[in-house]
């Protein structure tokens, strides 16, 4: 909740209306098609590119065996180096974690980096309504707060907006005259820049995301290119650390591979700028209180489904975002989740569990795009056809005999019916021929009503020839002797 | 060696002329065909759209269909990627291990057919000859599933008379996506958009795939828009000789 809780509703009414403005077309085919051949030029110059993805694959799926043990190599690794640790079941019990610690403090304002895992929870909302104000020091997120917006992408959350559109913003939320801004990139960071200093020198509550844990030493990882995480993580003097518990990795050795995927699948960088480690406290550097919160709120439940637990595997690299041609154009808050593209349609019906999120596995069309450049090798048009028999098989248990009754669903039990038997086949083949008749002009079909009205209000759809294959068949074996 | 042609069942109702096409390619290079009545459909459409317990009975049809066969063909990479590497899963989920023996048996005699052409026959000129200008669409399940590479390309270039240039872009999906199509209409009417845009942007008068889902996809716009583009199975390409230099009857937007 950088800035706004993301929209609940139907993907596809989310898409039309996304759709519609010009502009955000623009910045995304321009930003997504920058990035996807970046990353190509990134990925394609290491010989060894994919055995990088199998090793991120094996550690992850073996790491989420071993979830519990590892889990609790990495609180008593971050004890015994003056930590703290908070098991939190849910987004509510989370956010009273955070709250308690904070009020404890008497803080009145935290600055906040990494803050996908925080945005998943609400908890910008969770502070504000006991009274603090939580400032986000991403540069893209700072936008997406200061707009008053859902982010739009997990790691450009202000990837939908262009440059002047974001001088616009910043004139208005830093009350600056237009002669004192330009939109040139620099200058729109110099103003952030600016804007920050003062916080990152004045606020003595950091609360951050984590983008790895390392059990065997109790060490957290924030990788990020700004530098402004690092001055989170390291200037107040008390740092609360919110982390799904599927981050955590078992040594330093998976680093060696994880810091090669992510930032080539991400920013398409060969090395990201900043990577920051810490362990623990230390007196006299850096903050002199850690308390890291371990979140569950969902994810056991997708760890205990053999087809669907490797949506965890995920690092939050963004790649399968910016090469997916349904998020090129109906960009994040289409999918009313923090979680847009690929991963979110398969991560977000799973943590949330809503009936508009449950529309988001059906916004794609499994052409793969995503699963071909997943650093660690999360098969999504699978994981994606799982949740859509998940979704099916509720709907008939809500509906229980009412069922039949759905048009697509009656319409699906009658196709399978009629495919079971050749010869029912062969009849609707028949049938479909003679209803076609009034529909069809010049052998084309032009305007179909209801369900199949979606495909003709753009496509003209082939009338029926006057002899299937198997007909052509047929008279072929006559004519020569019928020894077929 | 015992062909089975699998002509899948939009093929067989929608586009019989590529199944025609296949037969006449396979039968000039001399090998002889069976068509199998017993044959619906894949079941695809079923997977895809989260009906998954309907297709088990597809599954074992499929099974007792071609399962007498050296080899199974057809002009579809979709539905064999269907085939290949859904069926394995499925069978899995109908707890029936002799089915699941039966489809690990069958599966990797199963073929889309230029891989077929190229790979288990080691033929890349078919002797065809057709005399347009085409431009070629790799779909994202020859891609992305079966992983075909540039088999029909490779086809494609030793046809005489065809000339043949590239599509920009062409590995993005054409928003077909079964029933994606229909119930997100407008995000799949967007995707087809810059599809056309591209193939436009070629100057072709044809466009080839390995998939006629695909092309139905991206030939309905091209004909409701009248853009004077018509689409052909990469299979009526090369069934064209001289003297049947169009073996298909697909007509032009």
């Amino acid at each position: 909740m950088s800035g706004g809780t993301p929209r609940a509703q139907p993907f596809a009414k989310a898409a039309r209306e996304a759709l519609k403005d010009t502009q955000l077309r623009r910045n995304l085919a321009k930003a997504t098609g920058a990035i996807r051949e970046k990353r190509a030029r990134a990925t394609e110059e290491l010989p060894d590119w994919e055995a990088l993805r199998e090793a991120g694959r094996a550690l992850k799926a073996h790491t989420l065996a071993h979830l519990d043990s590892y889990l609790m190599q990495l609180e008593q690794n971050v004890v015994a180096r003056g930590g703290q640790v908070h098991w939190a079941r849910d987004a509510a019990e989370a956010n009273a974690i955070v709250r308690d610690l904070a009020t404890a403090l008497g803080a009145r304002e935290a600055i906040k980096v990494k803050s996908l895992t925080t945005d998943e929870i609400g908890l910008n909302d969770a502070l504000a309504a006991a009274g603090i104000h939580a400032i986000e020091t991403d540069l893209a997120e700072l936008i997406v707060q200061l707009a008053h917006e859902p982010s739009s992408h997990i790691l450009v959350p202000a990837i939908h907006k262009n440059r002047a559109e974001i001088r616009e913003l910043f004139l208005r939320a830093m009350d600056l005259q237009p002669s004192e801004l330009s939109d040139e990139p620099a200058a729109l960071a110099a103003a952030a820049r600016r804007f920050l200093r003062d916080k990152f020198l004045s606020v003595d509550l950091g609360i951050s995301g984590a983008n790895f844990a390392i059990a065997d030493s109790g060490t957290v990882c924030v990788v990020e290119s700004e530098g402004n995480g690092r001055m989170c993580t390291t200037l107040p003097t008390t740092l609360i650390t919110v982390m799904g518990i599927e981050k955590v990795v078992p040594d330093w050795s998976a680093m060696e591979v994880f810091l090669q995927l992510l930032p080539r699948s991400s920013t398409a960088e060969r090395m990201n700028p900043y990577t920051s480690f810490w362990s623990g406290v230390r007196e006299g550097d850096g903050p002199q209180a850690f308390h890291l919160v371990l979140l569950d709120n969902g994810r056991s439940e997708v760890l205990a489904s053999e087809d669907r637990r490797q949506t965890l595997q995920c690092i939050r690299c963004s790649a399968c975002l910016n090469v997916c041609p349904v998020y090129a154009r109906v960009g994040g808050h289409a999918y009313g989740s923090h979680y847009p593209g690929p991963i979110g349609a398969i991560l977000s019906p799973q943590l949330l569990d809503t009936p508009e999120a449950d529309t988001l596995p059906f916004a794609s069309t499994l052409c793969g795009a995503c699963y071909e450049v997943c650093p660690v090798k999360i098969d999504i048009p699978s994981v994606l056809l799982d949740l859509r028999h998940r979704s099916v098989e509720r709907k008939r248990a809500r509906r229980g005999r009412l069922a039949a009754l759905d048009a697509e669903d009656g319409a699906m039990r009658l196709a399978a019916a009629v495919f079971a038997d050749p010869r029912r086949y062969q009849q609707l083949q028949r049938w479909a021929r003679r209803v076609q008749r009034p529909f069809v002009r010049d052998g084309h079909v032009e305007r179909l009503p209801g369900y199949l009205g979606g495909w003709t209000s753009t496509r003209d759809l082939p009338a029926v020839p006057e002899r299937t294959f198997r007909e052509w068949w047929r008279s072929r074996a006559d004519r020569t002797g019928g020894e077929r | 060696m015992r062909i089975g042609l699998f002509i899948p069942c939009f093929v067989d109702t929608l586009f019989p002329h590529a199944g025609m096409a296949t037969v006449r390619v396979l039968e000039r290079l001399g090998h002889q065909l069976d068509y199998p009545e017993g044959q619906t459909c894949c079941g695809q459409m079923h997977v895809n759209s989260g009906y998954q317990r309907e297709v088990v009975p597809l599954v074992r049809n499929f099974v007792r269909t071609f399962g007498s066969y050296d080899q199974v063909v057809a002009p579809s990479a979709s539905c064999v990627g269907e085939v290949r590497e859904v069926y394995p899963r499925l069978a899995r989920l109908a707890r029936d291990p002799a089915l699941a023996a039966d489809v690990e048996a069958l599966v990797p005699r199963v073929h889309e057919l230029t891989s077929f052409l190229v790979d288990t026959l080691g033929v890349d000129d078919v002797g065809a000859y057709f005399p347009h200008r085409v431009t070629f669409h790799p779909t994202c399940h020859s891609q992305r599933v079966l992983h075909i590479g540039d088999r029909p390309q490779r086809l494609l270039a030793r046809v005489r008379g065809i000339e043949l240039v590239p599509l920009p872009d062409a590995t993005e999906c054409c928003g077909f996506g079964g029933t994606f199509a229909v119930k997100n209409a407008d995000t799949s009417s967007a995707m087809l958009a810059s599809k056309v845009a591209r193939v436009l942007q070629t100057g072709a008068e044809v466009l080839a795939a390995a998939d006629n889902s695909c092309l139905m996809h991206i030939g309905g716009a091209l004909h409701r828009q009248r853009t004077g583009v018509r689409t052909a199975h990469v299979a009526e390409i090369l069934a064209a000789t001289e003297g049947s230099s169009w073996g298909g009857t697909e007509r032009a937007a």
